[in-house]
């Protein structure tokens, strides 16, 4: 991130972490916070492709989409639901003990929230491997128990990986973000004066678990009326 | 009267962005914007000429009926590597990486853009996707259309088409990063007094160019994501065999691949606004309009796709509903050309060489522009889609629109970026040759597509030859008309006679600055007063 | 004789004069402005080229009224442009009712084409004058397009799907038929040609072939061969939809909506029948995925249409005996899973 570790400011005087193309502290997090913002926005258009083509084809096949679905595991979906929300709230926190100058606090929250994103990624890993055991994973292997309608239920399990692959990626760049902002938290780099990386990176950490919460009823939740 | 500035330092500073560090790591590790678009100007220069020498192959196969010069397969990859090339590694980063990275921050009075570190490593990631179609390209090539159309794409090429998607869908995300830096800066970074009404109408065009860059490419990532997906695991999702849709590829694809080409004219046409106003020694006629056409054709340019996809089997309403707003979308466009012609009424025209090039382009976007009406509309698109027509269209619009651009752009901004003049007799003659090149190479092709010559054809019928022949010959002409700048630019940084800060005389902040500028651009951060391109005798004194 | 020059396509179809007209009106009012804005600006550039160094022009602010005109002009024409090119549209994808009905097969890098009653073709199709054409197409592996530069008619073929296209031809003589989606290595050699013929002429081509069933009667024996009824028949044995009197009428399904049975849902429901259940019927079908060509497909749909007919018209009756030449092709290879 542009504007994470930001040594040798010394030229423009006062503000700590200040970079010298800008003019003042505000116009740097006010710089800064519109980037994340306009990045962000990039990434709905990214993950909007794959949500379109699940539209598309659940569309066209809803019955088959529907009883699909009914292979995933809605205890552990909704138990990563829950994880993911709750390290929102860690993060949330993260940065509020940022503002307020409170190191011990703003280290024990990212470690929370590092640790609540850390088992979402270990119980989607459970997932994954029980249903490439069940051969549930797309591609030569792939054999469902209804032959009919086989196709229409690797194109959502095609879906399925590849928008929760796409999704855990993006945790996964999230875990080595806030590994960052562990070690400079840990230097004392973040005061209620500038704190701006903790701040854009929470805007991404929400945003991640925004993308889950679209994903969850999709792709757990559509078959729940046929039980 | 102007108060802009104080007087600029004499007119061989010591110190400037160029010599101000030496050695390859300064350069390779720079964060001055200014930099960075000379490592753009460097890259995309090359690729211009290897897209070139695709097109030269592609032509000279095309002087005879039969295909006899180079094997199908071979003929095939050629046109593929010219589009991908020329779209993805010339015509999109061209404007914006080189002439929008060096003048944006100086254009708004900034010390650089908002995220320096970022500009660097979007050309980095342009360097690695390059370098993926590279290897591609020394491999054997691709043969799938730059379109990239499935299935044939997913399941039935037997090219290195993973290798030119891998390098495709990196080098997008160093057009993600440009325009997000674009955005930010030009929000956040303005000198006093430079509100956006003060803006100039280059800087307009990069805004709208950036939302573009920023709000469509990720879209042709993830659609290059689901391809690879689908070509390396077998994956239903475009191929029918399957149970994908391969119109839904169709789909994904050109909404991005139409905006691109707003990416590729919109600043194009922000230099325009610069070189007929600087070289009518005038206010631009109807700035406000000229500015949000900019933002309209941006919004509008969204909203068009399916103007790609009359014959696809796409639904009549559909087809309907895409021709009307590709109407809409092309009055901004003639707007700024009315604009642009106004502009010069009552001026004080000029023909130095950046104004030959600005001719050029108000006509030939004019010729491409009034095509574009031709191709949105259904009745006469079915007959004309897929043929020379629509190559026709394009080239008119890329070529005779965008590179025009560029070239007026290089040579306008030229003694800023270098400090030196270049030879203006060389490079009208060049401009002239370009001109006359591009119209013998083009027009007949409107010809032949209206006549039913399908594109992409490494054979045809031979009634078509004549027209081939013209269109051949043009396109050498073309080809030497480009090759002459590259010389004579290269020449005038060791020979040519120094630059002074603001040689054109004209309004704007970068020219209150020496040639070449300083790291930080200016002693001290500009203040804005005044609207621009309000001439005064202060910059009419100036005019070297 | 030097080379040929053509410069303009020639007009075989009804329907080329009305693209024409709309192209020279197209042509015309383009090349009026691109005329006006060139003479503008060279005039401007001249009358007003700089003559002094020390020249300062006035500056010109603006005028609200040239903006809105010059903006809502070139709105309205496009708007005319707009009409005249939709109308033309719909016309190029309503055939009339009454046309003849021919099959197209495209596949890497030929056409097959069927008609009705038989007759085949390889990369030709052969028609009568002043009698309108239906086309259903469909390919066996990529993207194609079916184009007639002299008819002005083009149509993508897709893999998976049918695609209909039609034209009526008003000349005696042979056109081009080219590829014009890029479908691979031969792309440009996928071309052929389109022979008009006098109705007399085309009678007599008809029955010179060698003798061959209609595509509906080769389809009433693939019915037969599949076993398709044992379901789809009308008595109470039956476990499918009735398919008389079927095609061409909208059909409830099982999930509330309603669809109309064209080519394109027949083919759907013999390859994948789950797709669409019937209100009232259970999801039994088999599919036939694998089992059945393009070509074989195309004969089914044309039998069931030929259960909704009336008797076909005089001049078009099969040749007599005769079966199809056996079908090798497969259209998709076998599901895997099963």
């Amino acid at each position: 991130m542009a504007s994470a570790a930001a040594p040798g400011s010394a030229a423009h005087g006062a503000a700590p972490g200040l970079q010298h193309q800008f003019e003042s502290a505000g116009q740097q997090r006010e710089a800064s916070a519109l980037g994340m913002w306009v990045f962000l926005v990039t990434e709905i258009l990214f993950f909007g492709g794959l949500f379109l083509a699940y539209t598309i084809y659940r569309w066209q096949n809803a019955r088959a989409f529907a009883h699909a679905s009914l292979h995933m595991d809605i205890a552990l979906g909704t138990a990563n639901t829950a994880v993911l929300i709750c390290s929102s709230l860690t993060m949330a926190m993260a940065v509020h003990s940022a503002a307020t100058g409170r190191r011990k606090l703003l280290i024990g929250f990212l470690v929370a929230t590092m640790l609540l994103g850390g088992a979402f990624l270990g119980i989607k890993a459970i997932e994954y491997t029980d249903h490439i055991h069940h051969h549930l994973f797309p591609g030569p292997g792939f054999h469902y128990p209804v032959p009919a309608d086989a196709r229409a239920a690797e194109m959502f399990f095609s879906l399925y990986f590849g928008m929760t692959g796409l999704h855990a990626l993006h945790m996964v760049v999230g875990l080595g973000i806030l590994t960052t902002l562990l070690v400079l938290a840990r230097r004392g780099r973040f005061t209620p004066e500038y704190h701006t990386p903790v701040e854009i990176s929470g805007l991404y950490w929400h945003f991640v678990d925004i993308v889950w919460i679209f994903l969850f009823p999709l792709l757990y939740l559509i078959g729940r009326h046929l039980k | 009267m102007s108060a802009v500035v104080r007087e600029p330092e004499p007119q061989e500073p010591r110190r400037n962005y160029l010599n101000s560090s030496y050695g390859i790591r300064s350069w390779l590790l720079t964060k001055d914007h200014k930099r960075i678009a000379l490592l753009y100007l460097v890259s995309v220069t090359f690729f211009f000429f290897l897209g070139g020498l695709f097109a030269l192959l592609i032509r000279l196969e095309l002087l005879t009926p039969a295909g006899d010069l180079v094997q199908a397969e071979t003929y095939n990859k050629l046109f593929t590597m010219h589009g991908v090339t020329m779209i993805f590694f010339f015509l999109i980063p061209s404007i914006p990486a080189v002439l929008g990275n060096f003048l944006i921050p100086m254009m708004i009075g900034a010390r650089d853009l908002a995220f320096p570190r970022l500009n660097l490593l979007s050309w980095y990631v342009y360097v690695v996707g390059a370098l993926f179609t590279l290897w591609a390209v020394v491999h054997g090539g691709v043969d799938t259309g730059w379109t990239f159309y499935t299935p044939y794409s997913t399941a039935s090429s037997n090219a290195h088409v993973i290798a030119t998607a891998v390098g495709i869908f990196i080098t997008g995300f160093s057009s993600i990063l440009t325009g997000l830096n674009f955005i930010v800066t030009i929000h956040t970074m303005r000198a006093p007094g430079m509100t956006w009404f003060r803006l100039p109408l280059f800087v307009w065009s990069h805004y709208a160019t950036s939302l573009i860059m920023v709000l469509g490419t990720p879209v042709l990532a993830v659609t290059i994501l689901m391809v690879f997906i689908e070509r390396v695991l077998h994956l239903g999702i475009f191929d029918p065999a399957l149970g994908g849709d391969p119109i839904l590829f169709q789909h994904l694809f050109w909404f991005y691949s139409h905006p691109a080409v707003y990416i590729m004219v919109l600043p194009a046409m922000g230099v325009i606004s610069e070189l007929v106003t600087t070289f009518s020694r005038k206010n631009i006629f109807g700035y406000k309009f000229v500015a949000f056409a900019s933002i309209g054709i941006a919004v509008l340019g969204f909203l068009v796709w399916g103007h790609h996809m009359f014959v696809s089997g796409q639904s009549v309403y559909a087809g309907l509903i895409f021709s009307v707003l590709s109407f809409l979308v092309a009055v901004p466009s003639a707007v700024k050309v009315f604009n642009w012609t106004a502009t010069m009424y009552k001026g004080s025209i000029s023909y130095r060489t950046p104004m030959l090039y600005a001719f050029g382009f108000i006509g030939l976007f004019t010729i491409g522009g009034l095509t574009g009406l031709f191709l949105a509309t259904l009745g006469v698109d079915v007959h004309v889609h897929d043929t020379y027509f629509i190559i026709a269209h394009f080239h008119y619009i890329m070529v005779g629109g965008a590179i025009m651009g560029y070239l007026g752009g290089i040579h306008y901004w030229w003694p800023k970026i270098s400090g030196k003049m270049y030879p203006e007799a060389w490079a009208r003659f060049a401009a002239l040759v370009v001109f006359v090149g591009f119209h013998l190479t083009f027009f007949p092709q409107f010809i032949l597509g209206y006549l039913g010559m399908p594109r992409r054809y490494h054979a045809y019928p031979p009634e078509f030859q004549v027209l081939n022949v013209m269109s051949t010959a043009g396109a050498s002409i073309l080809g030497l008309g480009y090759i002459i700048p590259m010389i004579y630019l290269v020449w005038s940084m060791r020979y040519g006679r120094n630059a002074p800060p603001n040689p054109w005389g004209s309004t704007g902040l970068e020219w209150k600055s020496s040639s070449p500028p300083p790291t930080d651009n200016f002693e001290e951060p500009p203040v804005v007063t005044e609207d621009p391109y309000t001439y005064s005798h202060e910059e009419v004194e100036t005019f070297g | 004789m030097g080379p040929s020059l053509p410069l303009f396509p020639e007009q075989a179809s009804a329907m080329a004069s009305r693209v024409d007209a709309l192209y020279f009106y197209l042509l015309a009012v383009s090349g009026f402005f691109a005329v006006l804005i060139a003479i503008l600006v060279i005039v401007f550039a001249i009358k007003y080229r700089r003559r002094s160094e020390t020249e300062l022009p006035r500056g010109i602010e603006g005028s609200l009224k040239l903006e809105v005109a010059w903006t809502a002009i070139p709105l309205a024409i496009a708007m005319s442009f707009f009409f005249w090119g939709a109308k033309l549209f719909f016309a190029m994808n309503i055939p009339p009712n009454d046309a003849l009905e021919v099959y197209v097969v495209g596949k890497q890098w030929m056409w097959k084409v069927q008609h009705a009653d038989g007759q085949r073709e390889i990369n030709e199709l052969h028609v009568p004058v002043n009698r309108a054409v239906r086309l259903t197409m469909t390919s066996e592996d990529v993207i194609h397009d079916f184009f007639v530069p002299a008819f002005r008619m083009k149509k993508d073929v897709l893999p998976g799907r049918y695609t209909t296209a039609w034209f009526h031809a008003t000349r005696p003589g042979r056109y081009h038929l080219f590829c014009a989606q890029y479908c691979g290595t031969k792309h440009s050699a996928m071309i052929g040609w389109i022979d008009v013929m006098e109705p007399a002429d085309f009678q007599a081509w008809l029955s010179g072939g060698a003798a061959s069933e209609s595509l509906a009667s080769a389809g009433a024996k693939l019915f037969q061969r599949h076993a398709c009824n044992t379901c789809h028949r009308q008595d109470s044995l039956a476990r499918g939809p009735n398919l008389q009197g079927l095609f061409g009428k909208p059909v409830q399904l099982a999930d509330g909506r309603s669809v109309v049975a064209d080519e394109s849902y027949l083919r759907e429901s013999i390859l994948t029948p789950n797709a669409k259940i019937v209100a009232g019927f259970q999801p039994i079908m088999p599919t036939f995925q694998g089992l059945v060509s393009e070509e074989e497909l195309l004969q089914l749909v044309a039998y069931v249409k030929s259960l909704s007919n009336p008797p076909p018209a005089p001049g078009l009756t099969p040749a007599p005996g005769g079966a199809a030449p056996p079908l090798v092709n497969r259209a998709a290879p076998p599901e895997k899973g099963k």
